[in-house]
Order: C-alpha cells, then sequence, then structure tokens
C-alpha cells in the first residue's frame, strides 16, 4: 500500500529517564543511543521493569525524555504525531463502535470523512482477515481478534513507524504464532518501521531484523543483536536456534 | 463413544398418520412450551393475586380492608374508562415529568464537566453529599415555607430528590471511563473535545442510565409523598382521600396505577438503553 522508503527513521540520542518512586530516583533508561532504520523491524527485550515500556512511550510521546532525545525523520519529537501509531498490549477497542467503526476510529479522529475512513478501514479489517466481522462488536470477539482490530486500526492511518507494546503478550500459544507470522507478512507488505517490545524471545528472532536487549543492572549497557536468518524463517532451522541459544546466553539463562 | 452418541437428536416419530396429526402434536407442543414459559415468569405473580382473592372472598381477611381482586379491578375500570382518575394522572405525570426533566436537564451537563474537571468536582463533592444525605422529604417544609404550597413546592422536592442519584451517576460514569481507552484517542491525536465527544461521552452512558432509572423510581416516590401533603388532585391525593372516604377498592386502584407508571417508566428507559447500548446488555 505504501511507497518504498518514505522516512521513518528514528534518531535515539543520549536518551535518559528516571521515576522518582517513594522519594527515591529511579534511573530507567541511561543515555540510550540508537538509531533505527527506516522499515527496519527492532524489537526490544529486557527483563521486566528494565524500562521497555518507558522507551516505546517516549518514542509514542506519551512520556518525555528527562535528558536528550528522539527524533524521526531529523525533526525532534514532542508528544505524538501522525507519522506514528502505537499498538497495546490490550487492544483497546471502543466497546461501542463496532470493528468497522473501531478500525476508522484513528482515521476521523484525524477528520477524515466517515464514508471514506470506513472505505479504507474495510481494506484493513479485511487484511488482518475479518472481513466477516466487521459489523460485529468488540464483545463478541475472541482475544486474537480483538488483538487483529487493533493492528487494523493502527495500519489504517498508515504510519511511518508502528510501535507495538507486547502486542501478543495476552493471547495463548497458538494464536501467538499465528499472529507472529501475520505481523511478519504486514511488516514486509506495508514497509513501515516497526519497534516492537516483547518477551518472548522467539517471537524476536522470528520479526526482528536487530534485537535490543535492555539491560537488567544499572549500569549495563544495552546491546543489539543482528539476526540474520533469510525470510521466511523458521523456528526449527539452526541459525534461528542458534539466536535463541545467543539470546537465552544474554539473559544468563543458558 | 457411545456417550457422544446419546447427545444426537432422535428424529421424531409423529406423523404416520399423515400430517394433520403431526401438525396438531407439533401445536399443542409449542403451546406447551409458552405456557412453561409464561407460568415460570408469571406463575407467583399470579399465585398471589389468586390467594388475595381467595383470602378475600372467603372471609380469611377483612374484605373492607383488603377488599377482592376483581372489585379492585372494577374500581380501576371505573377510574379510567370512566375518567375518574384520568384528570389526577395527567396532573401527576406533569409534576413528576418537569421535575424529572429539569433535574436531566440540569445534573447531565453539570455531572459531565464534574466528571472531567477534577478541581470542580473536588470543590463541589463536599456540599452533594450533605445535600444527597439530607432526605428530600425532611426538606419539604422547608421548600413550602420558601415557594408556598402550590405546584412550585411539589415540583421542586421531587426535582431536588432526582437531582443526585443522576448527577452522581454522571459524574462516576465520566470518571470511570477506562484512561487506557482515553490514552488511546489522544495517540492518534484527538483533541478534548474529540475525546469527550467520541471516547468519554458514550463510555459514560451506561452509568447515566443507571442514574436515570434510579431517578425515575425516587421521581415516583417523592411525587405521592408531596401528593399527600397540602394537595387537591393526584394519583397520591387519591389514595390519602380514598382511604379518608373509606373507598378502598379506589385507593387501591390508584396504587395499582402508582405501580403501573413505575414498571412503565423503568421499561421506557430500559428499552432506550438498548437501542443506544446495543453494545452491552443493561442490567434489569
Ligand atoms: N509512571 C511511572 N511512575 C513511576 N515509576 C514508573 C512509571 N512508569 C514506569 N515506572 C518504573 O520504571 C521501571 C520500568 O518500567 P517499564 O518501562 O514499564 O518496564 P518494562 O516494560 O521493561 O517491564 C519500573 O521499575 C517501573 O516501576
Ligand atoms: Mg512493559
Amino acid at each position: 500500500m505504501t511507497g518504498s522508503n518514505r522516512g521513518g527513521e528514528v534518531s535515539i540520542r543520549d536518551l535518559s529517564k528516571s521515576f522518582s518512586l517513594g522519594g527515591r530516583q529511579l534511573a530507567v533508561l541511561r543515555t540510550l543511543n540508537l538509531d533505527i532504520r527506516s522499515g527496519e523491524c527492532l524489537v526490544i527485550v529486557g527483563a521486566s521493569g528494565s524500562g521497555k515500556t518507558t522507551l516505546l512511550r517516549i518514542l509514542a510521546g506519551l512520556e518525555a525524555a528527562d535528558s536528550g532525545g528522539v527524533a524521526i525523520d531529523g525533526k525532534p519529537v514532542h508528544g505524538v504525531g501522525a507519522e506514528r501509531a502505537v499498538i497495546f498490549q490490550e487492544p483497546r477497542l471502543l466497546p461501542w463502535l463496532t470493528v468497522l467503526g473501531n478500525v476508522a476510529f484513528g482515521l476521523e479522529v484525524r477528520g477524515v470523512p466517515k464514508k471514506q475512513a470506513e472505505e479504507r478501514a474495510r481494506f484493513y479489517v479485511g487484511l488482518v482477515g475479518l472481513a466477516e466481522f466487521a459489523d460485529a462488536f468488540p464483545n463478541q470477539l475472541s482475544g486474537g481478534m480483538a488483538q487483529r482490530v487493533g493492528i487494523a486500526r493502527a495500519l489504517t492511518v498508515q504510519p511511518e513507524i508502528l510501535l507495538l507494546d507486547e502486542p501478543l503478550g495476552a493471547l495463548d500459544a497458538m494464536t501467538k504464532i499465528g499472529m507472529q507470522e501475520e505481523l511478519a507478512r504486514i511488516w514486509s507488505e506495508e514497509n513501515v518501521t516497526m519497534v516492537m517490545v516483547t518477551h518472548d524471545l522467539e517471537e524476536a528472532i522470528y520479526l526482528a531484523d536487530r534485537v535490543l536487549i535492555l539491560p537488567k543492572e544499572k549500569g549495563g549497557a544495552a546491546r543489539l543483536i543482528d539476526i540474520d536468518v533469510p525470510r521466511p524463517r523458521e523456528r526449527s532451522e539452526s541459525r534461528f536456534v542458534h539466536y535463541r541459544e545467543e539470546l537465552l546466553r544474554e539473559f544468563g539463562l543458558h | 463413544m457411545t456417550m457422544t452418541l446419546q447427545h444426537i437428536e432422535r428424529p421424531a416419530i409423529i406423523g404416520t398418520h399423515g400430517n394433520g396429526t403431526r401438525l396438531a402434536a407439533d401445536f399443542l407442543r409449542w403451546n406447551g412450551r409458552a405456557a412453561v414459559r409464561f407460568l415460570s415468569r408469571y406463575g407467583v405473580l399470579v399465585g398471589f393475586l389468586v390467594l388475595w382473592q381467595l383470602a378475600s372472598s372467603v372471609g380469611w381477611v377483612n374484605a373492607s380492608v383488603l377488599p377482592p381482586v376483581d372489585k379492585i379491578v372494577a374500581a380501576l375500570w371505573k377510574g379510567l374508562i370512566g375518567g375518574a382518575l384520568l384528570g389526577d394522572i395527567s396532573i401527576s405525570l406533569q409534576r413528576a415529568g418537569i421535575a424529572f426533566a429539569a433535574a436531566v436537564a440540569v445534573a447531565i451537563p453539570l455531572g459531565l464537566f464534574m466528571g472531567q474537571v477534577r478541581a470542580v468536582e473536588t470543590a463541589f463533592d463536599p456540599i452533594l453529599q450533605v445535600f444527597r444525605q439530607t432526605s428530600a422529604l425532611a426538606l419539604y417544609p422547608v421548600f413550602i415555607l420558601l415557594l408556598g404550597l402550590g405546584e412550585t413546592s411539589k415540583i421542586f422536592v421531587i426535582f431536588w430528590a432526582t437531582l443526585f442519584p443522576l448527577l452522581l451517576n454522571t459524574t462516576s460514569g465520566v470518571k470511570e471511563v477506562d484512561p487506557k481507552l482515553l490514552e488511546m484517542a489522544r495517540v492518534y491525536g484527538a483533541s478534548r473535545l474529540t475525546i469527550f465527544r467520541r471516547v468519554v461521552l458514550p463510555g459514560a452512558v451506561p452509568s447515566i442510565f443507571v442514574g436515570l432509572r434510579l431517578s425515575a423510581t425516587t421521581a415516583l416516590l417523592l411525587l405521592i409523598a408531596s401528593e399527600m401533603i397540602g394537595a387537591n388532585k393526584g394519583i397520591g391525593f387519591q389514595v390519602m382521600n380514598a382511604q379518608y372516604n373509606f373507598q378502598i377498592p379506589l385507593m387501591f386502584a390508584a396504587i395499582v396505577i402508582l405501580a403501573g407508571l413505575g414498571l412503565i417508566a423503568n421499561q421506557a428507559l430500559v428499552v432506550l438503553q438498548r437501542r443506544l447500548c446495543r453494545w452491552s446488555n443493561p442490567v434489569n
């Protein structure tokens, strides 16, 4: 749907963020530097509490950095922006809107007339395989279907950068694998920069061009790993298995 | 395997004598099912009415205090079809209707505003809690002193009592809208007004309806109470007046009308809620 290389380059410079927790300052991100290429799929992993969500929320413009900052295609980020869309762990659907209404919501909010918005929404509802459910309400959907609606809503605004915070974290194992394949397909078809948080290492290797590992201990450094496995990827393939072991070692689990 | 096979429906072995018999059997079965459904829902109510009729006509209870059902129905018929009670119904509906409409007009906008602006809610909450806990009936004499014994004080006391359930439910409906949905809308660049119109307002509707139904019940309660003091027309007045004149069937007829009004008001709100919120099932 979208042209190639239309932007979506992210540069993170000396990014620091801390929270005050019970009177103490808790440093979550410390002078992080990272360039995300246009059209890349970057997956962020790290122990619970390592700041994955915080980093994603700063990229989304929902949280401000203490120092340093983020620029997209050279322009500094202040707040949310039309070139970014976020997919949260929960689908966050409006229960009073149909599937189609929810998917069109993002466009309508941005001032696209209802009819036009629904037309484009219908395409993306089809893309995530829910054409038959366009008129269903969220309470009639399974968890996996609801998450697809959330994904379609984000795609409908045709962002350059898609930010995903554990989007498949709440799904059962079988649904999850299907959705991972779907995300890989969407990413390659839509030619969008994807930044995704997950705690599932296999998911990270399946999707990522590069994996960013956030350090658990203060003072530790973030690490980047290139995932050099041809696509479409096979989970049982030897290089895939090799990367899984490497990541497990990073977490001291192997 | 055999366990699962038992779940398969056996074909009906009717119809060997032609279609007529089968139709009759189907009809009887259908009727039987409808009757079971009716009885399971209204059986206890019907039983209660039968017991009442019996107790009163046989003389287990004093029939002049608890007249038999048919006498009450006759009085109801005379009051409605004969028109004796229509004037009272009309004036009562007017009082309750004006008060309820005024409460809606004040409470919903104010509640939406209070739910949105924390400072306003913080500032108003203590006084609202005090007002709410002060019985409207206890304040009725005050309203009479201020507004006289006419229509105004009656409407005002109903308005006062209906205002609070609606106001508090609207406010909490707005406050309880999922902040994650608000954030989602913000991510798509929605303005404050858009977020209010497309997320907050629809999200608060179910809670507003809880308030509306509570208020409708309260309105009828206060209507009767206010009509029992210093009125010469209205259903509440008729209840008191009929008792005073010992027209007991008429008194019960007026009580039945009140119950009917309550049921109709509630049902109307339920239907409206179903239409507005197809996405959530209202609890009866
Ligand atoms: N709004 C906040 N206020 C205070 N502390 C926060 C806030 N958001 C996150 N934190 C803290 O920052 C740390 C990192 O959180 P988060 O980014 O959610 O981690 P992750 O997503 O990697 O599990 C946690 O210790 C968390 O308690
Ligand atoms: Mg997180």
